[in-house]
């Protein structure tokens, strides 16, 4: 009988590690992948209008970003009223220009002039915050300026 | 009995199948691009002097605390303004605009370069009903562009390219054809019909 006995040992072979970093690449390609850059925090609901008549904001040139809307559920201490919000905190009108100069300072010279401001209001907002934002934008000298929407019918805003 | 040790399985594929997984995400991933309508402020200026513009030249929209439109003091559907805009914009009241198809009427606009939209809201309107009066106002713009370019387009070699996909195509690096030409006619377009909206505070 010992003629067909096994040369090898019993115990289980090792399991085949080759393929783990194939696993694990695949894993991290799929967060690369899905992961979305979030330039700031948001503070504040901000469900953007619709339009059609849109262009693409070229990256190209520096952009600032203006949220308003107002408090978020977690934020309900700010009130119920639409509020500003530059960078990660709540601000005031006053501010805006402070922040348009500090957004300069970080860039490069030629650059200045092509700073467009990106306006991220939510659609409840009334104008009276936009007209204030754009009052101080033009006292900042920063006169390009984006109704940052989603692209869909702007009839539908109105429902 | 013996025991058969288990055949190993063969992991060589293993690297392709993660690889085609990569591509496919790759190719249907699109970055999310922010999109909007980009305005112009006007400067600040100290001493504006009154320049005079004719009441029959200016086109009043006016939009109210609770967002109902005003046209031309009447009130207007949302619907009806962009065909409203192009009318106005289209008239050429003085017949120096050779490419308008307007009614001609003297009591409205003069060309399109005088013409102008005058845009004002209240502080109680909802940033919702803005932003659709002033797609609409752009759409009325665009409408009689791509009107243009469809016009001009064949003369220059660019047919059957409306404004929106001449800009796009000028934007494109992958555009064959002859950039600067398409710049030229770009820049007509925008001399012969230019957006002048203007807000009132």
């Amino acid at each position: 009988m010992s003629k067909f006995k096994s040369k090898k040992d019993n115990s289980l072979p090792a399991v085949n590690t080759a393929s783990l970093p194939d696993i694990v690449f695949m894993l991290l390609f799929f967060f690369m992948v899905v992961t979305v850059m979030r330039e700031d925090e948001l503070k504040i609901l901000n469900r953007l209008p619709q339009a059609d008549q849109i262009e693409k904001l070229d990256k190209k040139y520096p952009i600032s970003y203006i949220y308003a809307g107002k408090p978020a559920k977690a934020y309900e201490k700010y009130g119920t009223e639409a509020r500003l919000q530059l960078n990660d905190k709540l601000a005031e009108i006053s501010e805006i220009q402070a922040f348009i100069n500090a957004e300069r300072a970080a860039l490069r010279e030629e650059l200045i002039p092509k700073l467009t401001v990106s306006l991220k209001v939510d659609k409840e907002a009334n104008m009276g915050i936009v007209g204030d934002i754009k009052q101080e934008l033009r006292k900042a000298s920063a006169f390009r300026i984006n109704y940052t929407t989603a692209s869909g019918d702007a009839k539908k805003n109105l429902e | 009995m013996a025991k058969r040790s288990a055949p190993e399985v063969n992991a060589g594929s293993m690297a392709d199948i993660a690889f085609l997984l990569l591509i496919f995400f790759l190719v249907t991933t699109t970055i999310p691009k922010d999109s909007g309508i980009t305005r112009k402020l006007p400067p600040i200026e100290e001493n504006d002097e009154d320049v005079i513009i004719k009441e029959k030249n200016i086109f009043t929209v006016l939009l109210n605390g609770k967002d109902q439109l005003l046209v031309e003091d009447e009130l207007m559907k949302i619907e009806d303004l962009r065909d409203a805009a192009v009318t106005f914009l289209d008239n050429g009241g003085d017949g120096s605009c050779t490419y308008c198809k307007g009614a001609k009427d003297p009591r409205s606009s003069d060309n399109p370069d005088k013409a102008i939209i005058s845009l004002k809201n209240d502080r109680q309107t909802s940033y919702a009903a803005y932003i659709t009066v002033q797609n609409e106002l752009v759409a009325a713009y665009n409408q009689l562009r791509n009107r243009r370019a469809l016009e001009l387009g064949p003369k220059k070699g660019f047919a059957d390219m409306d404004y929106i996909k001449m800009e796009k195509s000028y934007d494109d690096p992958n555009f064959v054809g002859n950039k600067v030409k398409l710049k030229e006619v770009i820049e007509q377009i925008k001399i012969e019909i230019p957006q002048k909206l203007s807000e009132v505070e």
